[in-house]
């Protein structure tokens, strides 16, 4: 039978593989991507907790919900500020936005 | 162990087989428009571990919103950013490589052990199911109206937020010269005036 270890320790997984790919990405679009599988990992945890440990009032559902409609909103921002970058610097090399560094 | 039992380890076997491979090819494939169908795939599964999960309202949800939303917008800023250069190469990039490995992989240790380890109180009721739809609409218009409408609200700041950045600072005054014309083209003869009660036909 399926338990709630199962899919917790998948989430896990996702979101450290999110992890490695936010941090070592070079690409800008593919570090949106890897967040996108971070928030991801997020709604497995919450969709698990929701069936396993609450499943009458559905409470996590309707979080995933939410986090659903901000990552969307997330998306549609974060990739208008990567088209902003790349024409301002006119690349997409994460190494090169270091207007504020140093 | 029944067959509804079987069916459902098998298909959370293929589904998260199908998701971790996805998403390990989402983070090291080097050509991005793949990842970005790869991207897909893991959208995909997530709605088929959401199923497993009895919440089909979400997983309708996952694959309107994440598939058909998010993923297309991607693939519309991959093709607008597309420049195809090679990335300089930086200095002791396997260092910042392997650390970071070595980290995700510390976290994900650390958060298994948290999960085997913690005694999960796991409800025995029976899950909500088909009527889950209606607890959510219940939720959203009892105790979650207030994050409900300001969801409403971010979504509209993001809209108008994300057209004025996107937007071309300068739209330029006056539109270039029109280009030269081919050089295979004759001259054109210079046109004589004809008088007024002329057919423009008799031109030619």
């Amino acid at each position: 039978m399926l338990q709630l270890q199962f899919f917790l320790l998948l989430a896990a997984a996702l979101f450290c593989i999110g992890i490695y790919g936010l941090i070592t990405s070079r690409n800008a679009v593919r570090v949106l991507m890897s967040i996108e599988l971070m928030l991801n990992a997020v709604n497995l945890n919450l969709m698990a907790f929701s069936n396993y440990l609450d499943p009458q009032t559905v409470k996590g559902q309707v979080f995933t919900t939410f986090v659903i409609a901000i990552a969307a909103a997330e998306a549609a921002v974060g990739l208008a500020i990567v088209l902003a970058i790349y024409r301002n610097r006119d690349t997409v090399d994460m190494e090169q936005f270091n207007l504020l560094k140093w | 162990m029944n067959l509804a039992e079987g069916v459902q380890v098998v298909s959370f076997s293929l589904l998260s087989l199908m998701m971790l491979g996805s998403a390990l090819g989402v983070v090291l494939v080097s050509n991005i428009v793949y990842s970005a169908f790869l991207l897909g795939g893991v959208f995909i599964s997530m709605a088929g571990l959401y199923l497993l999960l009895n919440a089909d309202f979400v997983a309708t949800a996952q694959v309107l919103i994440y598939v058909g939303a998010v993923n297309v917008l991607i693939l519309f800023a991959i093709m607008l950013v597309n420049k195809r250069q090679d990335f300089a190469p930086v200095p002791r990039a396997w260092i910042r490589r392997a650390a970071t490995g070595l980290v995700c992989v510390g976290l994900f240790l650390l958060l298994a052990t948290m999960v085997v380890v913690t005694p999960w109180a796991v409800s025995t009721q029976v899950a909500a199911g088909n009527s889950a739809i209606v607890a959510i609409g219940k939720h959203f218009f009892n105790d979650f109206l207030l994050p409900f409408e300001l969801a409403s609200v971010l979504l509209l700041m993001a809209l108008i937020g994300a057209v004025i950045l996107a937007r071309r600072e300068l739209i330029p005054e006056q539109p270039t010269a029109p280009a030269q014309p081919p050089a295979l083209m004759l001259p054109e003869r210079p046109r004589e005036l004809v008088s007024a009660g002329a057919s423009r036909s008799a031109q030619k």
